[in-house]
């Protein structure tokens, strides 16, 4: 067994996707992670400090690791939910009492999203604290501001997918908000003088109609399972790079004077 | 490298240079002695005419026009790129405004006058059009069901003889006026007519709001007195 583990590890599929070895020096650490396309948006190095679970929370991981498990289980769940006015409450009736291990699938969908704004905004108030929205970090507080209103909107469009009186009445009060909206609201400052009307302004758009509707539910889903995760995705890739070329994670005060 | 040589070159170098050269060119000799001796023949030398860069178009008149050319090619694809992506994103947000809606009509007829009860709330209609049409001695109004506070539905409660709005609270008088909860404003009606057979017609696109003082208007309240 041995020997066949060494054949293959002398296979080019295996040196392709291994390029280093688990060599415990400076240099082959440092490449471990240059030569990985997903770790290398991480720092190569991580001062000690950071590593101090009383600094950091670990909030900005444990958002990413709930971001994670929506996204695969979300996955799983578009394989039964259907989109339309017709089916989708009974698909996620069908979810939650007749598909075999449906009703975990979905319930962690449902807590990991949840708790997902619970760490986000931990994470936020913790760089709050420690102070590490000030320069040079301070576009990547501007990042994780939109990446904070990409999570509340997230939420916002998966509400409405149960298709069950709560979310339906609860997406018409939020998306009644958007008639106010200054200039692109047909209830808001200056709309009515731009023309703005309930079947033209910024509410429809989201709407897609009038009022919360079949083509809602659409529109809501694809927002959900598609656009929003594809650029909360991107958004994120930038986030974590910006930590790496900001010098990573800040540190107090008293820790540089020691390294120094 | 022995230093006397570049010392000696120093002192030669100038008065060499003085009849051919500026007064400039021999100062920089003088800034870097110790390059002198790879320099001292390419002063010496006499300049000859500036080889003109190939890739430099020649000097012309540009007339009335500020742009060369290749600057105006240039700006003219980035125009074109940027007219492209600008026709697309109003292409794309346009796509998003269909031209068909199915929704309910906004005008519906509500059965004749006869039919309703004096006094009463009549929910018949609330399910698919979100109106109560309500029958006073004098006649008819037609409230619209979005409560003003968020948009829900509210519910008529017969026994407290008020709308009641289950999202947040809102409570409305049987006239719409409301009196509890959130809501900034009294519930909105509808016009309310009869059309040409005798039917109550209600149209939901135009609107009456007590605030505005358009619950007088003709047409906010349809005038029925018959049996």
């Amino acid at each position: 067994m041995p020997g066949l583990m060494e054949k293959f590890r002398k296979t080019d599929v295996y040196k392709s996707i291994f390029r280093h070895s688990y060599q415990d020096t400076q240099r082959n650490r440092a490449l471990q992670i240059v030569d990985n396309v997903f770790l290398h948006l991480h720092p190569v190095r991580v001062s000690r400090h950071a590593t101090n679970l009383s600094y950091t929370w670990g909030m900005g991981g444990i958002t990413l690791l709930l971001f994670l498990v929506t996204i695969i289980t979300g996955v799983i769940l578009m394989f039964y939910y259907r989109p339309t006015a017709q089916y989708a409450y009974e698909d996620m009736k069908y979810l939650m009492n007749d598909v075999p291990f449906g009703p975990l699938i979905r319930n962690m969908h449902r807590w990991a999203a949840h708790a997902m704004v619970i760490t986000v905004m931990l994470h936020m108030f913790r760089v709050f604290l420690t102070g590490s929205y000030k320069p040079p970090r301070q576009f990547n507080w501007v990042v994780g501001v939109i990446l904070l209103v990409l999570t509340f909107l997230l939420s916002f469009t998966g509400y409405l997918l149960p298709w069950d009186q709560l979310s339906i009445w609860a997406v018409t009060v939020g998306t009644n908000m958007a008639r106010a909206t200054p200039l692109l609201g047909h209830e808001g400052p200056f709309g009515p003088e731009l023309g703005m009307r309930p079947d033209n302004d910024v509410r429809f758009l989201l709407l897609g109609g009038t009022q919360v509707g079949p083509p809602t539910l659409l529109r809501f889903y694809v927002l959900h399972c598609i656009f929003l995760p594809l650029v909360a995705s991107i958004f994120m890739a930038v986030h974590f790079w910006r930590v790496r070329k900001d010098g990573g994670i800040s540190g107090p005060e008293t820790v540089k004077r020691i390294s120094s | 490298m022995p230093e006397e040589n570049v010392g000696n070159r120093q002192t030669v170098a100038p008065t060499a240079i003085k009849p051919e050269s500026s007064p400039a060119e021999a100062q920089r000799s003088l800034r870097s002695p110790g390059t002198a001796a790879d320099e001292v023949p390419t002063i010496v030398a006499v300049p000859g005419p500036r080889k003109a860069k190939q890739d430099r178009p020649p000097a012309i008149d540009q007339g009335i026009w500020r742009m060369n050319r290749r600057n105006f090619l240039s700006v003219a694809g980035w125009l074109g790129f940027l007219g492209f992506i600008f026709a697309s994103v109003v292409g794309a947000l346009r796509y998003m405004f269909p031209r068909v809606l199915f929704e309910p009509p906004e005008k519906f007829k509500a059965g004749f006058p006869d039919e309703y009860v004096i006094g009463e709330v009549n929910e018949k209609y609330k399910d698919e059009q979100r109106v109560w049409i309500v029958r006073e001695r004098e006649g008819f109004y037609a409230l619209i069901a979005i409560c003003t506070h968020l948009g829900c539905t509210p519910r008529w409660l017969q026994a407290e003889e008020k709308f009641k709005c289950p999202c947040h609270g809102s409570g409305y008088y049987k006239d719409g006026i409301n009196f509890e909860g959130p809501t900034p404003r009294p519930l909105e009606r509808a016009m309310i007519t009869l059309a040409d057979d005798g039917q109550i017609l209600v149209d939901k696109s135009i609107k009456f709001r007590y605030e505005l003082g358009e619950w007088g208007k003709p047409g906010s309240f349809l005038k029925y007195t018959g049996t």
